[in-house]
């Protein structure tokens, strides 16, 4: 019996996820009294995992691993899972693991639950809390199977210290083959995505057109955040459609969602409700979002986001 | 060239959502229901790929009679032929099983499942169905490009796109992106008369497991009423989100 997470990295650096996983997996390890092992790929130094409760590490280390590949990811975590005993798998909800999850529940004949949202409520037989119908629901789900894997929401559990010592090993590749080729990854650098954001500023309609998207960015600039539009902007090709977040979009579960001159349609709030605190800029009083928010303002986003970044450089300066 | 499109027959994106028999079972009083979303850029695509190199579609779901109207809808927007597997799943494993059976008489070259529905939001088929059937699988697929047996597919990364060449056979899991929403084919008068005359074939299910199991529905708390802060008062709105919700 062990738990197993894959532990995500990028340029040789573990993500944020990565933390948040292994809190998750120690506190289950811990409850199952078993090892909590975390596979790598091609990521120099896994020491800091140890500091999150991991206390095996399995490296591996190729070329051809250098970039996700889901099949190839896929062959090590099975190999890795079987030589080790693995009963619990535990993935992020990030988009490589949300590739990879459901070809390692065939290959390792392992049940599989996505967007999973807290500690299993039992282990015999193992019951998770998911969301479900575009987080306009809860649904209790048991995996009665000798294997399983667990997708972690991303955001829900968060990254807990707790030192282990650590044993670190490296794993044996297994040849990759077939058609499969990345040709390119063309990636915005220098800017927070929506998957690994603490804040995200999200704009609608309301802001009238793209030239006025500075307004979001330099919100999203002065507090570290990503940004984020309604199906209709993107629609409209003001912003890209990996912004449109919301049913048909991307789900969002940051600790804090500002929506600027966004309705709140019930597609837009179900794919943003999971986020923990949430603000509303809207020069409407009667939008449905202020039904949905913590806190709102009701006010014309051309006065009040200008003087809102005023007042967060201001407090950053002083 | 012959494409499979899956289909799930889901709750219109407006429904309100509730549960009956001691939340135990969705409550589909009053729901209309549609094609999930994420199926339906993959059904336009494969449209494309019919109108502009002959590709045949056909489209499949896994379900009892109720989801006969979507896939006649899909019919009406052009797909060729239709089945449905008459079987009521419990699980997405279950659902890529059943696939799995037709798709081994079928020796489809493109297979295309949305990355997920919107009522299970599993994530599951289109990705199982890849591995049960030993196919390259590309999800979160955006562009989609096919040249004699060659695929160029992008996909979706955090923070970007990745391009992708493989050969086919290939399986996707579709999103927004893949066709624009102007895409978006609404049936016409001539196109519903025909789908009425194109094959629905009932196809009875094989034997397949389940790996897991829904016992109970929740909605979520009710939430407090909204805090409203005056336009010219924004540092209580800081004060409020550094010390009361402590989350900047
Ligand atoms: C099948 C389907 C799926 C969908 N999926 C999604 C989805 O995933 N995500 C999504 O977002 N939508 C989705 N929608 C669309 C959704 O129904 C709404 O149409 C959309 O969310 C509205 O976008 P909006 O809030 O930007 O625009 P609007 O509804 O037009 O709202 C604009 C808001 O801006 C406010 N405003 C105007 N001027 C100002 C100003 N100067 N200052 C402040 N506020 C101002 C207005 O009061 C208004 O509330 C979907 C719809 C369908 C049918």
């Amino acid at each position: 019996m062990a738990v197993l997470i894959y532990a995500e990295s990028e340029k040789n650096l573990l993500k944020k996820s990565a933390f948040e996983l292994a809190s998750y997996g120690r506190a289950i390890a811990d409850k199952k009294e078993c090892d909590l092992i975390a596979v790598v790929f091609n990521l120099k130094d896994p020491s800091t995992l140890s500091e999150y409760g991991v206390n095996e590490v399995i490296s591996f280390e190729d070329p051809t691993l250098s970039a996700f590949k889901a099949h190839e990811y896929g062959v090590h975590l099975t190999s890795t899972a079987q030589e080790m005993d693995v009963d619990l798998v535990v993935l992020s909800s990030s988009a490589d693991a949300k590739y990879l999850a459901p070809i390692l529940s065939v290959s390792l004949m392992a049940g599989y639950a996505s967007n999973v949202v807290a500690l299993p409520e039992s282990y015999a037989p193992l019951t998770v809390n998911r969301t479900c119908y575009s987080n306009k629901a809860f649904n209790t789900t048991i995996l009665n199977n000798e294997i399983n894997i667990i997708g972690l929401s991303n955001n829900t559990f968060g990254a807990h210290k707790k030192s282990t010592p650590l044993n670190v090993k490296s794993g044996e590749i297994s040849p990759s083959s077939g058609s499969f080729k990345i040709e390119k990854v063309e990636k915005v650098t220098g800017k927070v995505t929506i998957a690994d954001a603490d804040i995200v500023i999200s704009g609608g309609r309301g802001l009238k057109g793209p030239e006025n998207w500075h307004l979001i960015e330099d919100l999203a600039d002065v507090l570290g955040a990503a940004t984020a539009c309604s199906k209709p902007v993107s629609d409209m090709g003001w912003r890209p459609h990996s912004e449109h977040v919301g049913q048909t979009g991307k789900p969002v579960a940051t600790n804090l969602y500002i929506a600027v001159g966004v309705s709140g349609a019930i597609q837009h709030l179900a794919g943003i409700n999971a986020s923990k605190v949430k603000v509303v800029i809207n020069n409407d009083p009667e939008a449905p979002f202020f039904k949905a928010a913590d806190y709102g303002i009701v006010g014309d986003a051309f006065e009040v986001v200008p003087a809102l970044i005023e007042k967060l450089k201001d407090l950053q300066n002083s | 060239m012959k494409i499979l499109v899956c289909i799930s027959n889901v709750p219109d994106t407006t429904s309100k959502i509730n549960f009956i028999e001691g939340d135990k079972e969705f409550d589909r009083k009053g729901i209309q229901f549609i094609i999930n979303p994420n199926d339906e850029f993959g059904l336009t695509r494969a449209i494309w790929f019919q109108q502009k190199q002959g590709a045949n579609v056909t489209v499949v779901s896994v379900g009892n009679a109720s989801c006969e109207p979507t896939l006649r809808k899909c019919l009406a927007i052009g797909a060729d032929r239709a089945f449905r597997v008459d079987l009521e799943p419990s699980d997405g494993f279950q659902v890529a099983q059943q696939l799995q059976a037709h798709c081994q008489n079928e020796n489809y070259n493109l297979i295309i499942a949305g990355r997920e529905s919107i009522d299970y939001n599993g994530s599951m088929v289109p990705g199982m169905l890849s591995a049960l059937l030993g196919l390259n699988f590309v999800t979160n697929c955006v562009a989609l490009e096919i040249t004699e047996n060659k695929a160029q597919a992008s996909r979706e990364i955090d923070g970007g796109i990745e391009t992708i060449s493989c050969g086919l056979p290939l399986v996707i899991g579709a999103q927004k992106g893949l066709v624009e929403e102007k895409d978006l084919i609404i049936p016409n008068m001539r196109g519903i008369m025909q789908a009425r005359q194109k094959p629905l074939k009932v196809i009875p299910p094989t034997t397949s497991e389940t790996r897991s199991e829904v016992i109970h529905y929740e909605k979520p708390a009710p939430r407090g009423e909204v805090k409203l802060v005056e336009a010219n008062n924004l540092d209580q709105l800081i004060d409020l989100l550094q010390n009361e919700a402590k989350v900047i």
